[in-house]
């Protein structure tokens, strides 16, 4: 039994996760079933951001639409780090699509109206 | 002098909150004042995701939560001034605000909501020895450095202080690059999030060194190190426990404190263990037709309750333009055994239901919240684990709240079974 705090959500619930059947008890949840299965098999996490805007803004939030490979966070960093944006950006749009290889994209997280 | 019927202080997730609730509820001539350059507050630093779970049912970044909001603000006819900070509010209802494109200005606002939110504690508060050199920060300021602005504060990192901000800037600035050598907490266990000791520290193998804290701080013009001692059970250094850091950047996450200089201003009564004013159930505080909400009232640990209990306030503050007002008697919350403060103090008699929020001072684990009138429990709430780091909340509904005899109610936490 591997014993894991749910991050899921700020409650955080104390997990306890079966090595080999990788049951879940102690989820307030469904999602804790899902994050404490994934936690052992291929543990994920959102990555959040910001880059440089061209402009008088300075910073533009971004995340990872989905959770993408722990071992990956590193990697998605230096594709953020290597891009620049103008204005208008809208929430949501794709800024770096298949980050890093992975299934995630990253996305603007606030608006920028154009100047 | 203008006249307005609701003036909200405060442009961040509070205020926009109770403004909007207010719009909902009928009332149309609404400011929402604001001391930055956009509405949002402290969301637009926080760019992080794991709020707006509970309130938009999936997982959002500050900005995003906050730009919801902002987005449902506009819809409606509420006015939102930025640049815009008040200097004073009175018990009659007026505000003197001051502003680079209209200069000073006078409102009387048929009813005000306090939205202004808090501040984090400082080296001054804590008073902590040593040089006064720079690379010393509080991590909300790193914050804003970092995630607005664009600048990166340090190379090398110790935290002081296990709040959530300190916890969010080491994976911050781990990312980023920075060497997050230590998080050093003074308490025996952490005052944020578990989720956070998690992902913040454990996923970059950060240390965390309960009961410590830092006991000297050298370097001449920039940090060059820190040292930590280990604290006793009263939280006195334990000599010959010294470690040193070499870093360059303390950054401090020791607490925040509701920021209520006009409510005092305005002679409005403050709870010294929240540092909040003085409410009833609807938010309003001991200045009729004055309300407050968020962190002004009492530090959260999610943004999802703040808008929760400021759709509440603006409900209450549209209720109060309407002619609408409480009526009952009043029934006192007491604080009983380990509980540190309730919201809100005190409550009207014969209410439908009521919420109740409060911090535990200890960390207890199987135990349970009781609810006495006098002698005579009237409800009791199992809990598995509770921690001053979180925020505790129960619901009483009209079948539990019409049993209360007495004029207090008091909130205590069972003692552990001998």
């Amino acid at each position: 039994m591997k014993e894991l705090i749910c991050i899921t959500c700020p409650k955080g619930c104390h997990l306890k996760v079966d090595e080999e059947t990788f049951a879940v008890t102690g989820n307030g949840c469904p999602r804790g079933a899902v994050y404490g299965a994934n936690e052992l098999r291929n543990p994920v996490r959102v990555v959040t951001s910001t880059v440089i805007v061209e402009g008088p803004a300075r910073r533009l939030p971004v995340k990872t639409d989905r959770a993408i490979p722990k071992g990956k966070m590193f990697e998605v960093m230096e594709e953020i780090a290597k891009i620049r944006v103008q204005a208008p950006v809208a929430v949501g749009q794709i800024l770096i699509p298949h980050v890093a290889g992975t299934e995630g994209n990253v996305v603007a997280t606030k608006a920028l109206a154009a100047q | 002098m203008t006249k307005h019927d609701l003036v909200v202080i405060g442009g961040g997730p509070a205020g926009l909150a109770a403004a909007l609730s207010a719009w909902n509820a009928g009332i149309r001539d609404i400011l929402i004042l604001e001391r930055d350059k956009e509405a949002g507050g402290i969301l637009n630093q926080c760019i992080h995701n794991g709020f707006g779970l509970h309130h938009f049912k999936e997982e959002l970044t500050g900005p995003e939560y906050a730009g919801r909001y902002i987005a449902l603000v506009k819809q409606t006819g509420v006015e939102i001034r930025t640049d815009t900070m008040v200097l004073e509010l009175d018990e009659n209802r007026i505000l003197h605000t001051v502003s680079p494109k209209h200069g000073y200005e006078t409102f009387q606002a048929g009813a005000v909501v306090l939205a202004m939110g808090c501040r984090e504690r400082t080296r001054g508060a804590i008073s902590i020895p040593g040089a006064r050199c720079s690379g010393i920060f509080t991590a909300g300021a790193a914050q804003r450095f970092m995630n607005m602005e664009g600048y990166m504060v340090g190379k090398r990192v110790v935290i002081l202080g296990s709040g959530d901000i300190g916890l969010i800037m080491a994976r911050r600035m781990t990312l980023e690059g920075a060497k997050v050598l230590a998080c050093v907490e003074l308490m025996p266990y952490s005052g944020g999030l578990n989720r956070n000791i998690v992902q913040c520290l454990h996923d970059f193998d950060i240390p965390l060194y309960l009961s410590h804290t830092v006991t000297d701080i050298r370097g001449k013009d920039r940090l060059e190190q820190v040292v930590v001692s280990k604290v006793d059970d009263k939280r006195r250094p334990i000599p010959g426990t010294e470690m040193v850091f070499d870093c360059d950047t303390l950054l401090l996450s020791v607490g925040l404190l509701p920021e209520n200089e006009l409510s005092r201003q305005a002679g409005i009564a403050i709870d010294p263990r929240t540092n909040g004013p003085v409410v009833w159930e609807n938010r309003e505080t001991s200045i009729p037709g004055v309300f407050a909400c968020g962190n002004v009232l009492h530090v959260h640990d999610l943004v999802d309750y703040v808008s929760a209990e400021s759709e509440q306030a603006g409900q209450a503050a549209a209720a109060f333009l309407l002619g609408a007002r409480p009526e009952g008697s009043e029934i006192r919350l007491v604080n009983g055994f380990d509980v540190g403060y309730t919201v809100p103090q005190h409550i009207h008699r014969g209410l439908d239901s009521v919420e109740i929020f409060f911090r535990v001072r200890n960390v207890r684990k199987d135990t349970a919240i009781r609810v006495m009138d006098g002698e005579n429990q009237i409800a009791r709430f199992k809990r598995e684990h509770m921690a001053p780091g979180e925020m505790e909340t129960i619901k009483l509904p009209k079948v539990l709240l019409d049993r209360i005899q007495g004029d207090t109610l008091t909130i205590e936490i069972e003692e552990a079974a001998k």
